[in-house]
C-alpha cells in the first residue's frame, strides 16, 4: 500500500480545487454541484463546505446523482441504485460533476447521459480528487484534478474518508 | 444484488429480502418518474411482449409505462381479435412470439397457475400480472410500497383485507407479502366470501363484523366483488352486500382513529367503497397507481438478466 495523499495532503487539494472552481466562476449563482453516488458525494461535500467557507452568503444549488440506471454493463451485472437529489433544473446551468476516482471515464459518461434528463446545462466540467492516467477507455478528461497518478489496472485506489488518505493498492 | 427467483411467478417464491430489494430499487425508480424526461436507458436491448388474456385497465397501462419508461421495446396481445379465438393453444401462442426474438413476457390469464405453466416451458423471464384466483404479485408489491410510504413500515402494521377474499388475487399475493414483511393481517367480509380454513392456512385473523376490523387495523385494503368469477349466488344483493361490508364516511367517522384505504381498482362506487370515501384524503388509491410504474419498473429492471437463461 501507498499513501497518495495524507489527511494534510487531501485538505489542501480540496481547498486547492475549490478555489479553482470560483478562478472559473466568480459568480456561483450560475454553478451547480453535482456529486456522484455513491462515493463522489464525499469529496463534493468537502467541496461545497469549501466554497460556502470561501464565498459566504452566495447562493448556488448542489445535488446528487446516481447513474445506475445509465451503466453500460448491466447486462453482466445488476448494481443496487443509490438516491439522486436533484429537485432542480440545470438548463442554462454550469454543472460540475464531481466523483472521486477518474479511471475507465465510464461513470462520467453514464453521469453526462443522466444529466440531461434534467435539463440542458450550458457548460459541464468535471472535476476529480484522483485521475488515474493511461486508463481510459472513453475520450473523457477532467478540468480540475487533485492529483493523477500512474497505475496499473490490476490495482485499486481508495478514498478512505474515514481516514481522510487516498490510498493505493 | 439479485433477486433469488427468475421469474415473478407469485410472492410465494419470494423471500422477504427480494421483497425488499423490489422496493428499494422502486423507490429510485419513482424519483426517475419525478424527473423532467422520465426515461432511464436500462432496458433498451430487451423486447417484452404484454399478454393480456383477460381485461385490464390499470395493471396493463402501469405495465406498458414501465417498460416504455426503460427503454424497452413493447408488444402488446390481447386475446381478443387474436388467433386464440381459432383455436391455438397457449404455449403454440407464446412459442410463435418468443419466435420473433422476445426477452420477456408479462401475462394475465385468467387460468390461476397459467404463468407457471409457461414459465416450465420457456426460457425467457415471465412476469404474472394476475392469474386467476391465484396471485398478482406486482399489485401487492405496490401496495406494500405505498403501505410503507405513507406509514413509514410494514413490521408490526395492522392491515385488514376486506371484501371477496375468496376470488381475489390481490387478496392472497397481499397476505402472503404482509406475512413476510412481519405485518399482522385480518380478512374480513361475509363468510361465504372467505375460505373456511384460511385463519390455520395462513396464521391470521378473520373478523366477520366491518366495524371491529376497521377498528382494529391501521389500513384497510378493499377489495372488488369479483362477480366474473362467482358461480354461485354467495350473497343476496349488492345493495346488501353495501349496507353490511360497503366502507361509508359515516362508519370510518365512528372510529376512533384515522385509518388509511387502499383499494387495487376498479372500484365499484357505492358498492364495496363509496363515493366519498374513494375521494376522501385518507385513500391512497391514486397513489397506489402512480406507484405501480415504479414497483414494475424495479421488477423488469430486477429481472432483465438474459445470462439467467443461456
Amino acid at each position: 500500500m501507498t499513501t497518495i495523499l495524507n489527511k494534510y495532503q487531501l485538505q489542501i487539494t480540496i481547498e486547492r480545487l475549490a478555489c479553482q472552481v470560483i478562478e472559473n466562476y466568480v459568480d456561483l449563482s450560475s454553478v451547480v454541484l453535482v456529486g456522484l453516488q455513491p462515493r463522489g458525494i464525499f469529496l463534493a461535500d468537502r467541496i461545497f463546505e469549501q466554497l460556502k467557507k470561501i464565498k459566504p452568503g452566495q447562493i448556488f444549488d448542489y445535488g446528487k446523482l446516481d447513474i445506475t440506471f445509465y451503466r453500460d454493463d448491466i447486462r453482466e451485472e445488476l448494481h443496487e441504485p443509490n438516491h439522486t437529489d436533484i429537485s432542480f433544473s440545470l438548463e442554462g446551468k454550469n454543472v460540475i460533476l464531481i466523483d472521486d476516482v477518474l479511471f475507465t471515464g465510464r461513470t462520467i459518461r453514464a453521469a453526462l447521459d443522466a444529466l440531461l434528463a434534467y435539463g440542458r446545462p450550458k457548460k459541464v466540467d468535471l472535476c476529480v480528487l484522483i485521475n488515474r492516467r493511461y486508463s481510459r477507455q472513453l475520450p473523457i478528461q477532467p478540468d480540475y484534478c487533485g492529483k493523477s497518478i500512474d497505475s496499473i489496472i490490476s490495482q485499486k485506489v481508495k478514498v478512505e474518508w474515514d481516514k481522510e488518505e487516498v490510498n493505493l493498492y | 444484488m439479485q433477486l433469488s427467483t427468475k421469474h415473478l411467478l407469485g410472492i410465494k417464491d419470494l423471500q422477504l429480502r427480494d421483497i425488499e430489494l423490489i422496493l428499494s430499487t422502486a423507490t429510485q425508480f419513482k424519483e426517475v418518474l419525478q424527473r423532467p424526461i422520465k426515461k432511464v436507458p436500462s432496458l433498451r436491448d430487451t423486447t417484452i411482449v404484454n399478454l393480456f388474456y383477460e381485461n385490464s385497465t390499470r395493471t396493463r397501462i402501469s405495465f406498458e409505462l414501465a417498460e416504455k419508461r426503460l427503454s424497452a421495446d413493447t408488444l402488446n396481445f390481447s386475446a381478443s381479435g387474436s388467433s386464440v379465438s381459432k383455436g391455438e393453444t397457449l404455449l403454440d401462442t407464446v412459442n410463435n412470439i418468443l419466435s420473433m426474438k422476445v426477452d420477456m413476457v408479462v401475462m394475465r390469464h385468467g387460468a390461476s397457475g397459467a404463468p407457471h405453466f409457461l414459465a416450465k416451458h420457456i426460457p425467457v423471464a415471465i412476469i404474472n400480472a394476475g392469474d386467476g384466483i391465484n396471485e398478482h404479485p406486482t399489485q401487492a408489491l405496490l401496495d406494500a410500497f405505498s403501505i410503507k410510504e405513507k406509514c413509514g413500515k410494514l413490521e408490526g402494521k395492522k392491515i385488514v383485507l376486506v371484501g371477496d377474499i375468496m376470488h381475489s388475487r390481490v387478496a392472497l399475493s397481499n397476505i402472503y407479502l404482509l406475512k413476510k414483511a412481519g405485518a399482522e393481517v385480518m380478512v374480513a367480509g361475509p363468510p361465504t366470501l372467505i375460505p373456511k380454513y384460511i385463519r390455520q392456512a395462513f396464521d391470521i385473523r378473520v373478523e366477520y363484523n366491518l366495524k371491529k376490523a376497521l377498528q382494529w387495523c391501521d389500513v384497510a385494503n378493499i377489495l372488488r366483488i369479483q362477480l366474473e368469477r362467482q358461480n354461485q349466488v354467495l350473497f343476496s344483493s349488492l345493495r346488501e352486500y353495501n349496507f353490511a361490508y360497503g366502507i361509508s364516511k359515516k362508519l370510518l367517522d365512528s372510529l376512533d382513529k384515522e385509518i388509511v384505504i387502499l383499494h387495487p381498482g376498479p372500484v365499484n362506487r357505492g358498492v364495496e367503497i363509496d363515493s366519498d370515501v374513494a375521494d376522501s384524503k385518507q385513500s391512497i388509491i391514486l397513489q397506489q397507481v402512480e406507484n405501480g410504474v415504479a414497483v414494475r419498473m424495479a421488477v423488469l429492471y430486477l429481472l432483465s438478466n438474459k445470462q439467467n437463461f443461456n
